[in-house]
């Protein structure tokens, strides 16, 4: 998978209260929370983003609380991938679980700047900065990891698998959206 | 060649006589749980996957104690659909404020249920849930997808952690304890410090310790980016387990040629009370350096201090006190047996007659939730874990985090203080 896209550039230690504020943690709708995404650090930053941009941070990406809120707001919000120097582990592991990339690359979060136009492919790790000239490569994510970004998270990754171990009748199948 | 307790934990749970850090293996959970901001996504993904069951419903627990009692209508319709998902589920680990039994603070109320003991791996949809390893347990935070999926499978991958071990020696002075030992490593170490690892606590320090005081440390643990923190099973937890009715006690404890990412010697001779400051729990300064600072605010409770170890501490300093006018307190036991425990000791009178607000246990205020937050340019001293930029009101608000007794003390001065101040 190549993902090709504008750059929205953080600092260190962005955490999930700041990605989504505790006092929205009763919504659960992807889209609503995602209006909410970073409004104390970036005013609306819910209208500003694009679908398909990409968010490159510093170290310890999305510390803090396990919420799966946040990286299910970047999502909603149409980020296509993240880059960091470093994740808070809960938060790359949800990021993984709902099937939005994250590469880890201090080197790239040194050579991309907030704006740029940058390419990467998922699965090699090659980053290529199109605004300045800069490339680099990310360590690609383990196969496990490729194989539940592919299915479109764990969610689809766990209903295969039950799928497969215990077939039911199509009336019994319940109906996903 | 030895391993640590969480190696050892992990080996056992997975059916290997050895793993090493790094290995990725798959594990058998012994309890999967979620609270009611965590639980509600937890519950959609599951029934995407189409699960049909949870694994087995007496290793499900869900607690509702972040929004709780219903500070929203939407909070309201979220602890509803857990209480009917629990119902279908015949889960009958619910935990709800009011409900007739225990409830309060997941982290204070599943060690006081029983629900947690040595050796055993705990997955919850919540990043505090390191707070377990204080009794022996392998316990990790998780989001609400891989929550979902242990609940299906009754499993979960892990990436076996590197262990640094901490070891506490000298004597603790007087109004110091666990949790400026704790604010006073995450100092040490920053909030990156202990990223995808495990935190081994011990040295005659820990063992002088309460489990209370344990839980205090390893609830932190995640603030220094910990994958679990974890305590050596001794005669304390062996006490306290049996007062919560768990007979199956196997400690689990490191050999003594286990391998450590490192080994950190901690002498706490000499160490005063510790205070974060804004906006990061690494940002730890002694308490002499920020003696003084206005405040607006001062809250004592939470997953990592409202226990009744921490009430009781707190109650010393506030006896006979009364809070200043320029300031308003809240006070907020964690659990329904810790407010039941401080009413017939007396310590919610004195929280009461020195003025405070005391609350039905509750989340609240720590995570910016409800309960008394904060307007722009306030400042509280907390008890809590996270001192976040707007982690508990407006973004322009400030959290400082201490013990119970320096958030007590400077409730009492309307500034931080120390405890020597308001205790002659």
């Amino acid at each position: 998978m190549v993902i090709q896209g504008r750059v929205w550039k953080l600092g260190d230690n962005v955490d999930t209260d700041q990605l989504v504020p505790g006092r929205y943690l009763s919504l659960t709708d992807p889209q609503e929370l995602a209006s909410h995404c970073l409004e104390d650090m970036i005013p609306r930053f819910h209208d500003l983003v694009r679908p398909g941009d990409i968010v490159v941070a510093g170290e310890n990406f999305g510390c803090g609380s396990s919420r799966e809120h946040a990286p299910a707001a970047l999502k909603a919000l149409g980020i296509s991938c993240l880059l960091a120097s470093s994740y808070a582990r809960i938060f790359f592991r949800n990021c993984i679980n709902l099937g939005l990339p994250a590469l880890t690359s201090p080197e790239a979060t040194a050579g991309i700047q907030d704006g740029d136009q940058v390419r990467i492919d998922v699965e090699t790790g090659e980053i290529e900065n199109l605004t300045r000239p800069f490339q680099c490569s990310a360590p690609p994510l383990s196969p496990f990891l490729v194989e539940i970004v592919n299915a479109g998270g764990l969610t689809a990754y766990v209903r295969d698998w039950l799928e497969a171990r215990t077939p039911v009748s199509g009336e019994e199948r319940e109906v996903h959206p | 060649m030895g391993m640590t307790m969480t190696e050892k934990i992990l080996a056992r749970a997975s059916g290997r006589a050895q793993v090493r850090p790094g290995e990725i293996v798959q594990v058998p959970t012994d309890l999967v749980f979620g609270q009611d901001t965590t639980m509600p996504l937890a519950v959609i993904a599951f029934k995407h996957m189409g699960a049909a069951r949870v694994f087995d419903p007496d290793r499900v627990a869900i607690v509702c104690d972040h929004f709780v009692p219903n500070a929203t209508v939407l909070a309201a319709e979220q602890t509803k659909s857990l209480r009917e998902f629990a119902g279908e589920q015949d889960i009958a680990h619910y935990f709800e404020a009011g409900r007739g039994e225990n409830f309060g603070v997941e982290h204070a109320l599943l060690p006081e249920e029983g629900l947690i003991y040595p050796g055993m791996v705990v997955v919850g949809a919540d990043s505090h849930t390191t707070s377990y390893g204080a009794l022996g347990a392998f316990a990790s935070g998780f989001g609400s997808t891989d929550v979902a999926a242990a609940m299906a499978l009754g499993e979960v991958w892990l990436r076996v952690p590197e262990t640094m071990r901490f070891v506490y020696e000298g004597e603790l002075g007087p109004w110091v304890g666990a949790k400026d030992l704790v604010l006073h490593t995450i100092g040490q170490i920053g909030v990156t410090g202990a990223l995808y690892r495990t935190m081994e606590l011990v040295g005659p320090v820990i063992e002088s310790l309460t489990v209370d005081q344990r839980l205090t440390m390893c609830n932190m643990g995640v603030e220094a980016g910990a994958k679990n923190a974890i305590v050596p099973v001794d005669r304390e937890t062996e006490r306290y387990l049996k007062a919560v009715g768990v007979r199956d006690v196997s400690a689990c404890n490191s050999d003594p040629d286990a391998r450590y990412h490192s080994v950190t010697e901690i002498d706490v001779s000499g160490m005063g009370p510790q205070v974060a400051c804004p906006s990061s729990p690494d940002n730890v300064k002694p308490l002499s350096e920020v003696i003084g600072t206005k405040l607006d605010a001062a809250f004592i409770g939470s997953c990592t201090n409202g226990r009744i170890d921490d009430l009781r501490r707190a109650a010393r300093v506030l006896e006979g006190q009364r809070v200043s006018r320029d300031l308003r307190i809240v006070v907020i036991p964690a659990t329904q047996n810790v407010y039941l425990q401080a009413l017939r000791e007396g310590l919610l009178e004195i929280f009461a007659e020195a003025g405070a607000a005391v609350s039905t246990p509750t989340c609240g205020p720590c995570f910016g939730g409800h309960m008394g937050l904060l307007a722009a340019g306030e400042r509280v001293i907390a008890t809590t874990n996270r001192n976040f930029v707007g982690r508990m009101g407006h973004p322009e608000s400030e959290v400082f985090l201490s013990s119970p007794v320096v958030a007590a003390a400077s409730a009492v001065m309307g500034q931080i203080a120390h405890p020597d101040e308001v205790v002659r």
